[in-house]
């Protein structure tokens, strides 16, 4: 889900760390190293990387440009082969017809099935291309705030663990507990009571 | 610090008192928004409102939707121990209105509409669209950041327990 989309859905992180200065010239050697790689022509089933905001399908960063203003944005692009599971059936069951007729045989191994289910799954990879999903990334670096424009639980998850790889900086999400810990200003203690709270009772 | 997986499920109840919380205030306090934001802004519930009821074995959900949809039926929940775990709000300021929804769990934001920025017809004009868009939604998060901080000092304090939850209570046995 875009930034500029008409309706968005925004998960909330704080960053913690500091990146080496020149900061601008660090993250864009991290953006390059870490840019997704076209997986098309290859078996792989997944792929997850960097892409530019402006230029999403054309990963590189080439061109194009990811300081607006006082913020860094990117997109996170994650690309998916989805293969349909009655597809794999399928062609399992023609591999595994040939094989029975080529060794006379009527009934396969365990293992051979498998390894006929994984050569029919490479085989396919190489022919489905891979679905992307691009979601915009907003970071304020001043600001140690990040803005990630999705709420999908796998999308989100994908962004802690890319953005620690190649920033080497860690992703803290803010929800209710971290919020009040972090961003409220809270004495130690303030801080102590509120690990101690219990759930209340609104009704008598 | 906690663990964040053990943090955000031992302490999840915090976001879902404060929607209820913010509920109160919108319906009995709207003056209070005036504290937060230098804007004034108006904030209303939307088109849309989920409370949960937990009971030791089970949980009830109760939604409400549509427009103008009457709330009694929430009023009711919230007399049988449910909570606020879901809130769609209007937030309204000079002539702009931004509508989203939060999840009291991890006040993460969905259906986030800001008012009309300007069209993107050229890439020259994707720096500025995008730099008024983060500035629109800034408004918002802005303000509901600055109500959770009010509620978290509150919710620590003495006054929640000897103040804020008899104006609650006291409100949601008076319809």
């Amino acid at each position: 889900m875009g930034l500029l989309s008409s309706s968005v859905s925004i998960t909330r992180y704080r960053v913690e760390g500091d990146l080496e200065k020149p900061v601008i010239e660090t993250v864009a050697a991290a953006l390059k190293k870490n840019s997704i790689s076209e997986i098309d022509d290859h078996a792989s089933e997944l792929t997850v990387g960097w892409t530019a905001f402006d230029n999403p399908y054309q990963p590189g960063f080439e061109g194009s440009s990811f300081v607006f203003g006082t913020h860094l944005i990117f997109s996170l692009r994650i690309d998916k082969k989805n293969i349909p599971s009655k597809i794999i059936k399928k062609y399992c069951a023609i591999e595994m017809a040939k094989k029975m007729e080529v060794t006379g045989r009527k009934y396969l191994a365990k293992n051979e099935k498998k390894m006929i289910k994984d050569h029919v799954f490479n085989l396919l990879s190489l022919r489905i291309p891979a679905t992307p999903n691009i979601y915009d990334v907003l970071w304020n670096y001043e600001d140690a705030s990040l803005w990630f424009f999705s709420n999908l639980k796998v999308a989100n998850e994908k962004l802690e663990s890319l953005f620690a790889e190649s920033m080497k900086l860690k992703l803290i999400r803010l929800f209710p507990y971290t919020i009040a810990q972090l961003t409220a200003s809270l004495s130690d203690l303030e801080l102590d009571v509120l690990a101690q709270l219990t759930p209340a009772k609104f009704a008598e | 610090m906690l663990d964040v997986a053990v943090a955000y499920n031992r302490f999840k109840f915090l976001g879902d008192e404060f929607l209820t919380w913010l509920w109160f205030i919108i319906e009995n306090d709207p003056g209070y928004l005036k504290n937060v934001s230098p804007a004034k802004p108006s904030l209303e519930i939307g088109n849309r409102i989920v409370l949960e009821n937990r009971h030791q074995q089970t949980v009830e959900s109760i939604t409400i939707k549509g427009d103008d949809a009457n709330l009694e039926e929430g009023i009711l929940a919230l007399r049988k121990g449910a909570v606020v775990i879901e809130m769609n709000l209007c937030l309204k300021s000079d002539d702009q209105e931004w509508r989203f929804t939060i999840k009291g769990e991890s006040l993460n934001i969905s259906g986030f509409k800001t008012p009309f920025a300007g069209p993107v017809d050229t890439a020259e004009d994707l720096e500025g669209a995008a730099i008024e868009k983060a500035y629109l939604y800034d408004q918002a998060i802005q303000l509901i950041d600055n109500l959770f901080k009010k509620f978290i000092k509150t919710r620590i304090s003495n006054d929640w327990q000897n103040k804020v939850i008899p104006l609650i209570r006291k409100w949601i046995y008076a319809r």
